[in-house]
């Protein structure tokens, strides 16, 4: 594969300024360095990255990789390194989205009309474990779980309940949902159509990326084949009928999540993309028809220079992917944009105050690394879902950073830095280093089913809580400066109303029992039979299908006939 | 000679985040164990006949979800219909708030296991209710 950018090898330094820095450094490290270690040794042997790029002590223009101007070059522009757009924050502050759902979808509706009251930008749906994995409410897979970790949405009514007075055509909306994200966009989609929207004014996202769920997020139904089937009808639905809406969050939060360093993340995430535009390509729609609504979904971790890096890498990366590999022509085809979340499992129930400092530096290096919006995580994350005041306190951390620290106004303000620019090389170089191996082993799906990823991720996972049980990796108030007695949770918690599932159940069958069910009964037989016809879109048979009442958990359970399920072997 | 000690760890419900089952899968197998790990996603039902078929001492169960008061109870009855409670352990982990675990042990489960348990407390915990439990059995 190719590694550089449109041939321009031209140096930012020249090369009697990076002659001289070299002679520098020499002279320096004779000198004043030598002194000053013989006086005080440093604090390690040697230094490294969270991903363990080996650090240098301080970064010259004598490094002798970095600082290709085409490499770099300008926000907007290829190899889009420094950003998506030319002004970034400067013309618009990123999305404030901070993501919310719990109990049933009347719930969540006033949960979300607070947060825009409180100055939120956009909405973002978390939905519970049996809508996520496509059980309706009543089913006994389902006990215990109904609204608890999410909001519960089985009909069409129930997305109608959760967007009441919400303006759907100035509102982008953000659904936090994979192997049932075909349904919840089409009952989306009826919602929008029941109110008179065009749909062409539609914005958000379906996550929809059913690749990183078998990789690292587990959430899945059906195979990996009739799954990518699936996203392919939902990306070529949305080129063709929603052009400002995203029909995949192309997702490397939850790899890290799993134990993955920054370059597995942005390595496993991109190769999760290639697999989706060949697979999109591949159904006859052409690359630059819905390559510019790919979207993006990263972490923001512990390692501040590392993420920014990260996030400029991956830019570059991908740009590169789409433009030489996939023949892109568009700009918009070869830019990654990319929502973003702090890393929830950096949290700790020690001393939860520390959370919000944690929180902050994470969110710091996302608006330095040119995220498109934001979730920050609440203080309270490590016992339970959060609280109305923790997801207040996230909103004000990212209403700090853009409204008082004043980094918002120059775009990609590290540009340039020797470090980060070095840093930024060497991400990219790993990452294309495991696209190769993941190429050679046969593409990303050959990888997955011989759990490739899955390896590599646990592996990482055990390291580092190896090192974090040895105290190499510090986690303050838990393995250094830990309090005799642990700490009490920082604020009263989200509770779950015991009361909310029963409520859902009832309302459920409710629906049930008044709907056309002999209609229902031919719809879900239409989209049974659409399912067998590979080539056949999926879409419109589920739209009516949700339209005449369909719960999820039906349509999910009679496509399980010719699709089949899926069940992992696991990798530990 | 005395078998090694054998642990079932298992994940029910619909809850994926399998992070924390793996890692403590390697580091009791580190220790010397034997541990069998069912995967994910599974019924309370398949736990334990499981546990029974693999006649294992131990039976960990991590749940994230915040479903462990619906599942644990279901995981105690069948074990008393299979005839295994107060044989075999019971243990917990995962995400479980401070109020709740007096409410599990009351329930009979053996311990829970918090997430952010040293490598030593694990295994440790481990070792000590399963070499207790021996010593109780060669007794009676």
């Amino acid at each position: 594969m190719k590694t550089t950018a449109s041939g321009e090898g031209i140096r930012v330094i020249g090369d009697e300024a990076r002659r001289r820095a070299a002679e520098d450094l020499a002279d320096w490290e004779r000198r004043e360095l030598a002194s000053s270690i013989a006086r005080q040794p440093e604090r390690a042997p040697e230094f490294r990255s969270a991903s363990g790029i080996p650090l240098h002590r301080t970064y010259t223009p004598a490094e002798a990789k970095a600082g290709l101007w085409g490499e770099i070059g300008l926000p907007g522009r290829y190899p889009f390194t420094r950003g998506p757009y030319p002004t970034m924050f400067r013309g618009r502050l990123w999305t404030m989205r901070q993501i919310a759902g719990y109990g049933t979808p009347e719930d969540t509706n006033e949960r979300f009309k607070y947060l825009i009251a409180e100055g939120q930008t956009g909405l973002s749906v978390d939905f519970d474990m049996p809508t996520l994995m496509g059980y309706d409410s009543d089913d006994d897979m389902s006990s215990g779980e109904v609204g608890r970790e999410g909001v519960a949405v089985d009909v069409l009514d129930d997305m109608e309940a959760l967007f009441a007075g919400i303006d759907l055509e100035k509102t982008s909306v953000s659904m936090t949902i994979n192997p049932t994200a075909w349904i919840l966009l089409a009952m989306y989609v009826s919602v929008a159509q029941g109110r008179g929207n065009d749909p062409r004014t539609l914005s958000g996202t379906i996550q929809n990326d059913i690749l990183k769920e078998y990789v690292a997020q587990k959430e899945w139904i059906y195979p990996i084949r009739p799954s990518m089937r699936i996203v392919r009808d939902t990306i070529a639905y949305g080129a063709r009928h929603l052009p400002r809406y995203n029909p995949i969050n192309i997702s490397g939060y939850h790899i890290s999540e799993a134990g993955a360093n920054a370059i597995q993340e942005v390595a496993f995430t991109l190769a999760n993309g290639i697999a989706y535009v060949e697979e999109v390509v591949r159904a006859g729609v052409p690359v630059d028809d819905f390559a510019p609504r790919l979207a993006f979904y990263f972490i923001a971790q512990r390692d501040f220079f590392e993420e920014i890096a990260k996030f400029r890498a991956a830019r570059r990366v991908w740009a590169k992917i789409m433009k030489e590999r996939f023949g892109a022509t568009r700009g918009e085809s070869m830019r990654v944009r990319f929502h973003c979340q702090t890393a929830a499992a950096t949290l700790t129930k020690a001393q939860p105050y520390n959370n919000v400092v944690r929180t902050t530096l994470q969110a710091l290096t996302a608006v330095l690394g040119g995220a498109q919006s934001l979730h920050t995580n609440g203080l309270d994350e490590a016992y339970a879902i959060p609280s109305e005041f923790a997801m207040k306190l996230a909103l004000r951390t990212q209403q700090i950073i853009a409204e008082e620290t004043n980094v918002a106004s120059v775009v990609d303000p590290l540009a340039g830095s020797w470090y980060v620019e070095t840093l930024t090389d060497e991400i990219e170089r790993a990452v294309w280093s495991y696209l190769d191996r993941i190429q050679a082993m046969g593409g990303t799906l050959a990888a997955l089913e011989r759990g490739f990823f899955q390896r590599e991720i646990a592996d990482t996972a055990y390291r580092t809580w190896q090192e974090t049980q040895a105290g190499d990796r510090v986690v303050i108030g838990v393995n250094k400066y830990a309090d005799e007695r642990g700490g009490a949770p920082p604020v009263a918690l989200h509770t779950v109303d015991p009361d909310a599932e029963r409520r859902k159940v009832v309302a459920l069958q409710r629906i049930k029992a008044e709907r056309d069910s002999g209609a229902v009964r031919r719809l879900l037989a239409d989209l049974v039979e659409v399912a067998r016809d590979e080539r056949a879109d999926l879409m419109p048979a589920t739209i009516a299908a949700v339209k005449a009442r369909a719960s999820l958990g039906e349509i999910v359970n009679a496509l399980k006939e010719p699709f089949g399920t899926y069940r992992e072997t696991p990798v530990f | 000679m005395q078998r090694p000690i054998r642990v079932l760890l298992a994940k029910v419900g619909l809850d994926g985040h399998d992070r924390g089952v793996k890692i403590v899968a390697r580091a009791l197998r580190d220790a010397g164990m034997e541990v069998i790990y069912t995967g994910l996603h599974r019924r309370p039902e398949e736990v334990i006949a499981a546990a029974a078929e693999e006649d294992v001492d131990l039976i960990g169960v991590s749940i994230l979800s915040g479903a462990h008061l619906t599942i644990f109870p279901k995981l105690i009855d069948l074990m008393k219909k299979e005839r295994v409670f107060g044989e075999m352990l019971l243990v917990a982990g995962g995400v479980i708030p401070e109020d709740d675990v007096a409410r599990l042990r009351r329930l009979g489960v053996d311990a829970v296991i918090d997430q952010e348990a040293s490598a030593d407390e694990l295994v440790g915990t481990v070792r000590a209710l399963v070499e207790a439990r021996r010593a109780a059995g060669a007794d009676r």
